[in-house]
């Protein structure tokens, strides 16, 4: 290393040694200066060789030489004192006195004040000293290349060629500019859009859209940008607003704005109807849209992820509770129906339609146009008009028929009440269809009203036209109900009566599967009460005498009974309901069939005991067995028919560790083979393989699988990129350093080598002696 | 009751057009494709069967050398054209177009033997070094109607050149024979030589990445490292046995591997000589000439017990081991451009072309024969340390020379080994140095 260091200390030292080569070439200039002085002497001695020539003869002339010395001697220059050594600074003493030699005099100083000149190095020192220094530098060059190594060799892909070609994007202008129309039918497109001016180039605008563009004066369209500068500033301003409003959390507030513009609407219309009727009637129908847009949707049912929510959490929380109740009486509201008019004139003629105060006379009219995207009611309307007169809806008719039914049923009896019942789901399906049918007539282009605040406008107006039908259907009630007072109080149920009506005349229909749920448990509830019916009319019967005078705790009890078994057993009635029972009596035959074959099948073999059986062998064989050392006739009398003793069998009887619990002991019905299999094994790796450090890594490779079966299509392509991607027929050269972004060496290897084939290395050679002396 | 409709989306299960593929609904659920491991273990051991049953390396045998065939180089820009030269004295240069397999060109180059060929980087010419102690420069393609095979150059040395190389880039090539020389084509006389001590150099190889490298291995058992750009040699390996040829890797700059007479090769780091990189055993004779794939990956080495073998270069057993009843002592061999065929050089007169993936299907794949052989390739590598897959993956029928070598040096190796043992085993603990397989081989590295 020293020796390195030594050369490169050289190399540096290079330059000093510079100076000093290039000193003495100064040298002669200054003495040239001194000369100057001496200017007459030269003359001087010019003249007299000029003198000399002039004989012709050439001859050679010694410089005379004059020595200051004491002795002269004819041998040899001796100095003034023949023990004296000539110094230096003797020497130098006349020189002194001139400046112009400072130079000279300090280059003598500093070799006065060296040591003497070391022995040069020996050649192959020299040059191992050189290949040393090479060394360092190339290896230094080429160590730039250590992270692209490495790079590749870890990478999970490489695709050669390396170097690729990336497609340069040329303009459309460009490409057209260089192709030219060759076939006849290129020829004629490109004959079209020349007659139309259409340009190829540049550009790219035909002269009319320039026109057009241009068309439109510098005025104009500063007054349209103001224009819609400003329209743009207000849309931001109100919809600044309206996120500021939607941001306040109050519910109080939400409420009172809601009804101050429930109020607004309804004075807005109540003026309009007065105003202008047929607008009034457009807001009507309106309504009647929106009614139906919520029959279709779900939106306000107890199905949304909202509405469950809530509904887990109604048990404990009065407000989600009131929100939910909320949400339903919205959805009531939506769904209702407006129009009471019509009811009315079913049931009581058209004289209380005229004395409505709030619906207007035109309702009924519109009824039609609002109904018209329905077929169903639009051929009724058509067909028979006779029909239309009484009842514009079948579903009405339904409706109103079962209603009907629903409230004569007291007087019927408990006969006629499983006719009601069955009367009841008829309706019911028949509504369910039309239903249906009627959303699949609907338009699909309908324009929707998706604004919830006009939303809650139309809700409004439809609470308020409710309140006037229950109104009108209270007057009603009483006075149907009025008849039939006295058997309702003699019947003693007077809950039920109310609440039976209603649930009849659910206008909703069933939509969710809670709600068919609900259905099928009233149909259980009336079943129910079907033979409690049944009961009380025994009981009727038991005691004909005494009809209110029953006595109501057996009544009771017997009730209670009654529904106990009702609960156990399941009643045909029941199941009707919900699958078909011809049916599932079929299929029951066919399973018990299926099942008979099984055993007559199966018949000889009892797999169950056998496979118990073999557990047990199993378990026995895995046992570790007691070893017996016991000797007969050692220490005792041997022979035929006698054994050892006990006391020496249980000596020498080694009893066997208990092993370790059988894996399946808990597991009765599986038996776990517990040994090695020597026939998997030999498919097994034995030792864990390099790369893996912890077998649970090999084992997580060999785990996942990488195949399609269990992955997707692009989880599989990427499993199985292949290391290194080739191209057939393609050349791949050496990597470069400009592949891999290094900046390549500007100077060819050729030049560098033309330049300092042998002279650079002489030089050097040179220097290291030089430097090899300090 | 809401009745929901079935109905589907025929975005869903319609082709847009009859040229894409029918859509295949998958349902991944893992219960229902269950005993993944053993079926890919299945799938493994098939494919790495199928491979073995499809492993037909030979393609092709070019006849026409007189003599056994001593060197061979690639065009530069061509990947059909080839280049060889052979111990005879007449028609000694061939030059072959693979996909044809014929002979397109032939030339009278030499007096006796082609010792080294070579192409320029450009493809135009080509250079040939002979026993006659010339150096000449042809063109590559072939002298017009009437007109005679002359060399554009002939240069007239003093001594026998054993080698030659061209330089990647500028017109500049090296000879090897008693030193190393660098010539410029323009002119007759090298630009610079080198030695370093006397001893025939057998051959000298340019770095492919740092153009200005060379390496060259002598007769005297060593490997030298010369700079061109600073005329100077850098190092010199001295290895056991002598070194037949070297051979750098086109994607390491700084990475070279030795073919070896002590039937071994050596991958040397170029900035750490005193341990190689890797030793890759597997001949059972000299190895005579390597040659890297152009992917850096993998080399291949030729032999004299006639054979060649395919080394991944970061392991020290082949992959691979090519052979047929009728190839001699293999002298050169050379990995194609593209990285997909091998060609190799005979004693016998032939040239050999070789599949560098022997169960390789040639020829365009389609997307689905693609993704099968990438599958099964995947498996294979998954499964590789699995008994029978690796006992199916090793297996190769090889010649009962080579076979009864193999098992005798086995035997020499471990009598060697059993004796080191012992000799630890009874001397003081400590006084016996182990020495790894690794540093065994490196006598000295000279600075």
């Amino acid at each position: 290393m020293s020796a390195i260091r030594a050369s490169e200390s050289s190399l540096l030292a290079s330059s000093q040694q510079e100076e000093l080569e290039d000193l003495p070439k100064d040298y002669p200039l200054s003495t040239s200066e001194d000369e100057g002085d001496s200017d007459g002497e030269r003359k001087h001695q010019k003249l007299l060789e000029a003198i000399s020539s002039l004989d012709g003869k050439n001859r050679r002339k010694l410089a005379e030489r004059s020595e200051a010395s004491l002795k002269v001697s004819e041998f040899n220059v001796s100095s003034k004192g023949s023990g004296e050594k000539l110094v230096l600074s003797d020497l130098l003493e006349p020189v002194k006195t001139v400046s112009s030699l400072a130079t000279v005099k300090k280059q003598l100083n500093r070799v006065k004040s060296k040591k003497t000149v070391e022995l040069p190095l020996h050649r192959e020192e020299i040059e191992r000293i050189h290949r040393q220094v090479a060394f360092n530098k190339t290896s230094q060059v080429l160590s730039k290349w250590d992270p692209i190594v490495l790079k590749n060799r870890q990478a999970e892909q490489l695709v050669f060629p390396l170097n690729k070609q990336q497609s340069a994007f040329a303009p459309i202008e460009h490409v057209l500019s260089g192709w030219k129309a060759r076939t006849p039918l290129e020829q004629e497109i490109f004959n079209l859009l020349h007659k139309n001016r259409q340009p190829v180039t540049d550009p790219l605008l035909t002269p009319v859209e320039k026109a057009s563009l241009k068309a439109m004066s510098l005025e104009e369209a500063k007054m349209r940008r103001a224009e819609l500068q400003r329209a743009r500033a207000l849309q931001s301003y109100y919809e600044a607003r309206a996120r500021r409003e939607k941001k306040i959390k109050s519910k109080k507030y939400h409420k009172v704005l809601k009804k101050g513009k429930a109020k607004q609407a309804l004075k807005d219309f109540e003026k309009l109807r007065k105003v202008n009727p047929a607008a009034a009637l457009e807001e009507l129908e309106k309504l009647e849209k929106a009614r139906m847009m919520e029959r279709m949707s779900l939106k306000h049912q107890n199905s949304g992820k909202w509405a469950k929510s809530k509904a887990i959490m109604a048990k404990y929380d009065l407000e989600a509770r009131q929100a939910m109740q909320e949400q339903l009486a919205r959805n009531k509201e939506l769904t209702q129906k407006i129009q009471v008019a019509s009811e009315s004139e079913e049931e009581e003629g058209g004289t209380e339609e005229d004395c409505d105060p709030l619906v207007p006379d035109v309702v009924n009219e519109v009824q039609v146009k609002a109904n018209r995207p329905n077929p169903w009611m639009f051929r009724n309307h058509s067909s028979d008009a006779k029909e239309a007169e009484t009842q514009e809806d079948p579903e009405e008719l339904a409706g109103s028929t079962a209603h009907e039914a629903s409230e004569s049923e007291e007087e019927e009896g408990p006969v006629a009440e499983e006719e009601i019942l069955l009367k009841e789901f008829e309706e019911r399906r028949s509504l369910r269809q039309k239903s249906g049918l009627n959303q699949i007539a609907e338009p699909v282009g309908r324009p929707e009203t998706k604004d919830s605040s006009s939303q809650a406008i139309l809700s409004e107006l439809r609470v308020l036209s409710q309140k006037l039908k229950k109104e009108n259907r209270q007057s009603r009630k009483q006075e149907v109900s009025s008849v039939k007072t006295v058997l309702a109080v003699q019947r003693e149920k007077p809950a039920q009566e109310e609440e039976e009506p209603l649930l009849l005349q659910r206008p909703e229909r069933a939509q969710t599967l809670d709600k068919l749920e609900e259905l099928s448990k009233e149909g259980c509830f009336q079943n129910k009460e079907l033979p409690r019916a049944a009961a009380e009319g025994q009981c009727l019967e038991r005691n004909p005498d005494n009809h209110l005078g029953a006595p109501k705790e057996k009544k009771k009890k017997e009730q209670m009974i009654d529904l106990q078994n009702l609960l156990n057993t399941k009643s045909p009635s029941v199941k009707s309901l919900a699958v078909p029972t011809t049916i599932e009596e079929l299929e029951d035959e066919e399973e018990r069939a299926q099942r008979q074959m099984i055993k007559e099948a199966f018949a000889g073999d009892d797999v169950i005991r056998d496979f118990l059986k073999e557990k047990r062998e199993a378990v026995e064989a895995s046992k570790p067995k007691d070893v017996d050392l016991t000797l007969p006739g050692w220490g005792e009398w041997g022979g035929v028919g006698l054994k050892p003793s006990a006391k020496k069998r249980r000596r020498f009887l080694i009893k066997a560790p208990e092993g370790p619990p059988r894996k399946d002991k808990n597991l009765p019905n599986v038996i776990i083979n517990e040994k090695r299999n020597i026939h998997a094994a030999a498919h097994q790796v034995q030792a864990l393989p390099y790369p893996f450090t912890h077998h649970q890594q090999f084992e997580r490779t060999i785990q996942t699988p990488i195949g399609s079966t269990w992955n997707t299509q692009r989880a599989f392509q990427k499993l199985t990129t292949p290391k290194i991607v080739t191209k057939p027929g393609h050349i791949i050269k050496p990597i470069k350093a400009e592949d891999v972004g290094y900046r390549a060496s500007s100077r060819s290897d050729l030049s560098v080598v033309q330049r300092n084939p042998k002279r650079l290395s002489i030089r050097h050679k040179k220097q290291l002696k030089k430097n090899s002396i300090d | 009751m809401k009745v929901k409709m079935l109905s589907r989306n025929p975005d869903n299960y319609v082709r847009e057009t009859k040229l894409d593929l029918q859509r295949v609904p998958r349902n991944y659920d893992p219960t229902l494709h269950p005993f993944e491991v053993p079926r890919e273990y299945v799938r493994a051991l098939n494919a790495t069967k199928l491979e073995r049953v499809f492993a037909k390396p030979f393609l092709a045998s070019l006849d026409g050398h007189r003599d056994g065939v001593n060197c061979l180089a690639k065009h530069p820009k061509s990947l059909a054209t080839v280049l060889s030269g052979a111990c005879d004295g007449e028609a000694s240069v061939r030059i072959w177009n693979l996909t044809k397999r014929k002979c397109i060109r032939t030339i009278q180059a030499h007096e006796g033997f082609v010792r080294g060929i070579c192409a320029r980087f450009c493809g135009t010419s080509f250079f040939t070094v002979g026993d006659d102690k010339t150096v000449k420069q042809w063109k590559m393609d072939g002298p017009g109607y009437g007109e005679e095979d002359e060399p554009l150059h002939t240069i007239l040395g003093k001594t026998v050149y054993t080698g030659i190389d061209h330089h990647w880039k500028e017109p500049v090539f090296a000879t090897c024979g008693q030193q190393v020389d660098i010539w410029d084509e323009q002119r007759t006389n090298p630009i610079c030589s080198m030695t370093w001590g006397f001893d025939s150099i057998s051959s000298v190889k340019f770095n492919p990445i740092e153009t200005f490298l060379l390496g060259s291995c002598a007769s005297d058992r060593n490997i030298v490292l010369y700079d061109m750009r600073q005329a100077t040699p850098l190092k010199k390996v001295i290895l056991d046995m002598r070194t037949n040829t070297i051979c750098w890797n086109p994607m390491e700059a700084f990475i070279f591997t030795a073919a070896n007479e002590d039937y071994n090769l050596y991958t040397f780091d170029m900035r750490a000589l005193d341990t190689p990189v890797m030793v890759h055993m597997d001949h059972v004779s000299a190895v005579l000439d390597v040659d890297y794939s152009p992917t850096g990956k993998e080399f291949v080495s030729a032999s004299f017990d006639k054979s060649i073998r395919i080394f991944p270069v970061d392991k020290s057993r082949s992959r691979e081991v090519y052979h047929t009843k009728r190839m001699q002592h293999v002298i050169c061999v050379k990995w194609t451009s593209d990285s997909k065929y091998i060609m190799c050089g005979s004693d016998e007169m032939n040239i050999r072309l070789w599949k560098a993936n022997a169960s390789e299907k040639l020829g365009v794949l389609t997307s689905r024969e693609k993704a099968a052989t990438d599958y099964n390739q995947k498996l294979k590598e998954k499964f590789q340390h699995h008994p029978h897959i690796k006992r199916i993956s090793r297996h190769r029928h090889l010649p009962k020379s080579i076979y009864s070598q193999i098992q005798e040096q086995r035997i020499m190796k471990e009598a060697r080994r059993r004796k080191e043992l012992n000799r630890i085993k009874h001397s003081k603990p400590g006084s016996v140095q182990i020495v790894s397989e690794k540093k065994k081989h490196i006598v000295a590295v000279v600075k």
